[in-house]
């Protein structure tokens, strides 16, 4: 029975959440559902398609479920990886993958420096790599040189600073570190910053609050805690705490029996660094939050409700230009349902101070029906296959991130059963 | 006081727990998801649990005065000892995995509290997995020394990331330490102490002592002849290998 229950969880922690990325000037929208790479271009109005030499007829570019992908904030680049142990750079320009990169574990987190030379990735052991683009005569054989390490930590999360000097890894472990990104790649980045610590469960996102004028990077981190902080990265120290799913009216400030129930999955600020969307588990809709940078404080505006349908966001993208908050929700794959995968894309309008954010109707989205379409893949699902989706992300997360607690019968029970004194007897 | 005539696991006549009702397996599997409570922060530690006769109450807790030493993977809590009646007014603390060798040491310290009155107050020791939560214990540039000694060897090579002394580890270990902090370390697994003196001189923010400097440092003296397994090795007519290095400031952009 011990078995059935771990091939059960080996099941749930095998879906992936459905992904979503804008480009920094809004050419492009994309959306990574499963295996699958979707790419609309919002210039041409067209679905785009990618064109990869290393992968030969039919295959898809990434052999399992992509975990992370990303715009670099110059817009050239794209990148892809996960499962399948791949990191694939994409030219925006002729959305060609110029380079794909190997490595040992399953990639989780990506992040680009912002000036597009360097790409982290961090692997499901702990270990962040970078791969520097400056070699470009080789392109094609870049190789990865790790650059720090989270012990034997699952990195949920990577970010640059914005002033490049600092790379932010986040873990299952409730910390969040600031390593010094280093001139000299080769030897590694072995001077730590600071540790952000303050969560009280995995660390699931992390976001720069960006604000030209403070001296101070800012940054925000979400986390299965139910919480948005905010923290001074120079010193690690925790600015403020939003619990955002009290605020949001999910839970009661003295009830934690199910917490885990509204963990905070994505978080995306507006370019002025005055609001912060915020997508939790369960929520139907995003909350949006007011970051006050001079104050160094952060407090709830209000719920953005989604009217007439099951969407709980898995992720989220802004388009600055447009002031747009794009939104997925999806999954690779549903035990129990016909659809392959599923994955459903909403635009909010209009987030902004001074305007009142607009959930847009299909129609009325950039790109419209055909963008839909493409990112999509299919037009209209069961309301409740989205549902099922919902909870079945929400499993495979809370897998993946929350250790096990055994109860102490259990423990003794288990240790019982422990492989190596089974081969003894 | 431990009332020996009702608890059999104090010796009677030093009053201090015997060992034998300590034992644990020699390894501990630093990978494992274990369950203890670990600090929020470094600033959640409750410096008035560990050291009653320094902080008093913990609402009113000095924060000027933090631990200074740590010994990863203290075991039995020899060296423990012997430093703190070396360094009376330092705070130190010991680290420790394996559950039941932490409850050994706890009461070790305890017991010798109450056998000799005012001493071994600046000692202490922490069940955790040192490998996993050094910055939930310390800030940063909170050390002045860190002993780690004899610590497993981990063999194949398939293990090596569970080796206590890392490259990737070292960067904590120089985050924690003060500029001028001096790591120790001590093996007799002669493969182990050129992998931990390897890492350490690899490692841009770690120098090593001069001769000079490793003569004058009473705490080298301690290594081999503190610890239960640095006795165990000289009863032994065994070889130890040490590598003593100092954290250094940043040579500033070696590029």
């Amino acid at each position: 029975m011990d078995e059935e229950v771990a091939a059960e969880t080996r099941k749930d922690t095998e879906v992936a959440p459905a992904l979503i990325a804008v480009h920094p000037d809004r050419h492009s929208a994309a959306v990574a559902v499963g295996p699958e790479l979707r790419v609309f271009n919002l210039l041409g109005n067209c679905a785009v398609s990618l064109v990869d030499d290393s992968v030969t007829g039919e295959q898809p570019f990434h052999k399992d479920n992509i975990r992370a992908i990303r715009f670099g904030a110059k817009g050239k680049l794209f990148v892809s990886a996960g499962d399948d142990k791949t990191l694939k750079i994409w030219s925006t320009q002729s959305w060609h993958c110029v380079s794909t990169v190997s490595s040992e574990k399953r990639v989780t987190a990506v992040a680009i420096s912002n000036e597009g030379l360097h790409v982290c990735f961090a692997d499901k052991f702990g270990l962040v790599w970078v791969v520097d683009l400056n070699q470009t005569s080789q392109y094609k054989k870049l190789t990865p040189t790790p650059l720090l390490s989270h012990y034997c930590s699952i990195i949920t999360s990577l970010e640059f600073s914005p002033d490049n000097r600092f790379i932010i890894s986040a873990d299952r472990d409730f910390k969040i570190r600031v390593t010094n990104f280093p001139k000299n790649l080769l030897n590694g980045a072995h001077e730590i910053q600071s540790f952000c610590l303050g969560h009280t469960e995995f660390v699931s996102c992390l976001a720069f609050v960006p604000a030209q004028e403070s001296p101070h990077s800012l940054l925000l981190s979400g986390s299965g805690d139910s919480t948005v902080r905010l923290w001074d990265i120079s010193s690690g120290a925790l600015l403020d705490t939003c619990e955002v799913a009290i605020k949001a009216g999910l839970l009661e400030s003295d009830g934690n029996a199910e917490e885990h129930d509204h963990a905070v999955t994505d978080l995306c600020t507006t370019l002025d660094g005055l609001l912060v969307a915020v997508a939790i588990q369960s929520l139907r809709g995003i909350v949006l939050l007011s970051c006050n940078v001079s104050a160094q404080t952060l407090s709830f505006a209000k719920v953005v409700s989604i009217a007439g349908e099951t969407f709980i966001p898995t992720c989220l993208a802004n388009s600055s230009p447009t002031k747009e908050l794009w939104m997925v929700t999806g999954i690779s794959s549903l035990p129990g349902y016909d659809y392959p995968s599923l994955a459903r894309v909403l635009v909010i309008s209009g987030i902004d101070v001074e305007q009142e954010p607009v959930v847009l109707e299909d129609d009325k989205i950039p790109g419209g029906e055909k963008l839909l379409e493409t990112l999509q893949g299919t037009t209209s699902v069961d309301d409740n296959a989205f549902l099922a989706a919902a909870e079945a992300v929400k499993a495979a997360m809370c897998n993946l991130l929350i250790k096990k607690h055994y109860p102490f019968e259990n423990r003794e029970y288990r240790k019982k059963t422990r492989n190596d004194k089974k081969l003894k007897e | 006081m431990p009332d020996t005539r009702v608890n059999p696991t104090f010796s009677k006549s030093t009053g201090l727990p015997r060992k034998r009702f300590y034992r644990a397996r020699a390894h501990s599997n630093p990978l494992s998801d274990s369950h203890f409570p670990v600090p929020l922060t470094p600033a959640h530690v409750d410096y008035s649990l560990h050291y009653p006769q320094f902080f008093p109450s913990s609402d009113q807790v000095d924060r000027s005065k933090k631990i200074k030493f740590a010994d990863i993977g203290c075991g039995f809590g020899g060296l423990l000892i012997s430093l703190s009646t070396l360094f009376p007014d330092t705070l130190m603390i010991g680290m420790e995995l394996r559950d039941k060798v932490s409850e050994y040491v706890k009461e070790r310290i305890l017991s010798l509290r109450v056998a000799n009155p005012g001493q071994y107050q600046n000692i202490s020791v922490v069940r955790t997995n040192s490998m996993k939560y050094i910055p939930n214990h310390f800030d940063k540039a909170q050390l002045s020394k860190m002993f780690f000694l004899f610590p497993d060897p981990h063999f194949k090579e398939k293990n090596h990331r569970r080796r206590v002394i890392s490259p990737f580890l070292l960067d904590e270990y120089a985050y924690v330490l003060e500029v001028g902090g001096i790591i120790y370390t001590i093996t007799d697994v002669e493969e182990l102490g050129e992998w931990m003196k390897s890492c350490l001189e690899n490692h841009p923010l770690f120098e090593p002592l001069t001769e000079k400097e490793l003569e004058a440092d009473p705490a080298v003296k301690l290594l081999s002849s503190a610890t239960e397994e640095g006795q165990k090795v000289a009863r032994n007519d065994g070889q130890t290998f040490q590598a003593i290095f100092r954290r250094i400031a940043r040579p500033d952009q070696i590029s």
